[in-house]
């Protein structure tokens, strides 16, 4: 079977529609499930265990960075009590909870410190050996991480 | 190498400095304080994507917009892979190794021996295959707030080697022994439902992927070929895909033997450590030389430093 050379072209024209739009479906699947959670309100934030569980995850979480290797430096000289009451208002905030996290920006809250690329994904793992440790669903670990994915922006400033 | 795949591995080389160069002068540091490329393997777990056939990271059988092994910002790093694909008729070994520096270059390269011993006795395809890809745009990762992929440009400078046979055959039909793929990639991890979309775009002009040369005296001409994967993620350290490959039929003029079907695979991806990775599929890879619906396995290591 053959074909001429403007029925291929129309044929590979179609086929790359046909998966232009289906990639368009599938973003939309995404946004979707992402849109839908912020509509669920408190959902996270609950599946979480409110705020005993966030108190309990941030705990833990704490003694992981300062057991980790890459992470321990950063975190060994700093004011503990108050980095972990910062981290349980940004963890209730983003998740839906009924908090305000009012100290300063992330980027302010960094800027005495080079953080690189490499150092926020170590943080990442951390708080995802956390959330396993207390036994949070692979899912709602992702909706959590996509919550405070984006504040890399603000995070990482190095190299410059 | 003869001269043109030479002139072609030079001039990917020159490419990939002049833009490391140019990216790291981008950086507003002054010259003092910028700092140099380290080892490193500072990305997530399977974020580099696995070794595709070609050698280009993403999935098995194609170019994904990540860049190849664990090396983010600031640092480089490498990978090797070897990966075996058998069907009714045929298998396919490939191996090859990949460098990536500052999340933004990729270099790679890998060879394809492909055992035609069925069709024509003692016969093995061979392709070979350079690399370069440039992540332009976005991060597939972290920008979970966005639409917006990641985005790359790639291409692969490729040369086959049919032996006598083979290449007399190729010969006929006015088929080059050499040829460019080129290719654009998105991609983007959806991190809430835990889903990567990939799609690749790729101007080519390979027969069965360049095993049987390029182009033809029918089909002159590049086309454009789309590919898509999309991949669940079961655990951070486990992944479920499917990809489609869409393929030109540059020599099915010849004969409906040399028809060219679409390759698509079914996959499951595992890496228990940043150091090593295993990739275990289903691939059907369609019609190849007269013998139609060639099925099978495909197993593919990757190691990663």
């Amino acid at each position: 079977m053959t074909f001429s050379h403007g029925a291929m072209r129309l044929r590979s024209w179609a086929r790359s529609s046909v998966v232009c739009a289906g990639l368009i479906a599938v973003a939309c699947i995404g946004a979707g499930a992402a849109h839908a959670q912020s509509a669920a309100d408190d959902a996270l934030y609950r599946q979480f265990g409110g705020q005993p569980g966030l108190v309990t995850l941030t705990d833990d979480f704490m003694l992981r960075l300062l057991a980790d290797p890459r992470m321990g430096p950063f975190f060994k000289d700093v004011d503990q009590k108050h980095v972990k009451e910062e981290l349980v208002l940004q963890f209730c905030e983003v998740s839906g909870g009924p908090c305000k996290r009012d100290g300063p920006n992330m980027k302010k809250a960094h800027a005495g410190i080079d953080v690189t690329r490499t150092d926020f994904n170590a943080l990442v793992e951390v708080l995802q050996l956390s959330m396993d440790a207390q036994g949070i669903a692979f899912g709602t670990q992702n909706r959590m991480l996509a919550k405070l994915a984006p504040m890399h922006r603000e995070i990482v400033n190095f190299p410059p | 190498m003869n001269r043109m795949q030479r002139s072609h591995v030079l001039a990917a080389l020159g490419l990939a400095l002049a833009l490391i160069a140019a990216d790291l002068q981008a950086q507003s540091a002054p010259p003092a304080a910028r700092p140099a490329l380290t080892p490193g393997n500072g990305k997530l777990l399977l974020t580099g994507g696995v070794s595709s056939i070609d050698g280009a990271a993403g999935g098995g059988l194609t170019p994904w917009a990540v860049i190849g092994g664990y090396a983010t910002e600031g640092e480089f790093g490498g990978t090797a892979f070897v990966t075996r694909a058998t069907t009714q008729n045929y298998a396919l070994t490939t191996w090859g190794a990949a460098v990536g520096f500052h999340d933004r270059v990729e270099l790679s390269l890998a060879r394809q021996e492909f055992n035609a011993g069925v069709v024509v006795p003692d016969t093995t395809l061979k392709l070979d295959i350079v690399g370069i890809k440039l992540r332009v745009a976005g991060d597939a990762v972290l920008e979970a707030d966005t639409l917006m992929p990641q985005i790359a440009i790639g291409a692969e400078f490729k040369r086959s080697n049919p032996g006598a046979a083979v290449g007399g055959v190729l010969d006929s039909v006015a088929a080059k022994r050499g040829g460019v793929d080129l290719y654009v990639s998105a991609t983007k991890l959806f991190l809430a439902p835990g889903i990567l979309v990939n799609g690749t775009l790729r101007a080519t002009e390979a027969n069965q992927n360049g095993l049987l040369g390029f182009g033809s005296s029918d089909q002159g001409r590049y086309q454009l070929e789309p590919e898509l994967s999309v991949v669940l993620l079961l655990r951070k350290n486990l992944a479920l895909g499917a990809e489609y490959r869409f393929k030109p039929n540059n020599l099915a003029f010849a004969g409906s033997a040399f028809i060219e079907d679409d390759w698509k695979d079914l996959f499951i991806a595992w890496a228990p450590t940043k150091n090593v990775s295993v990739t275990a599929a289903y691939v059907d890879l369609g019609n190849i030389v007269g013998h139609t619906r060639q099925t099978g396995g495909y197993l593919s290591v990757q190691l990663a430093y």
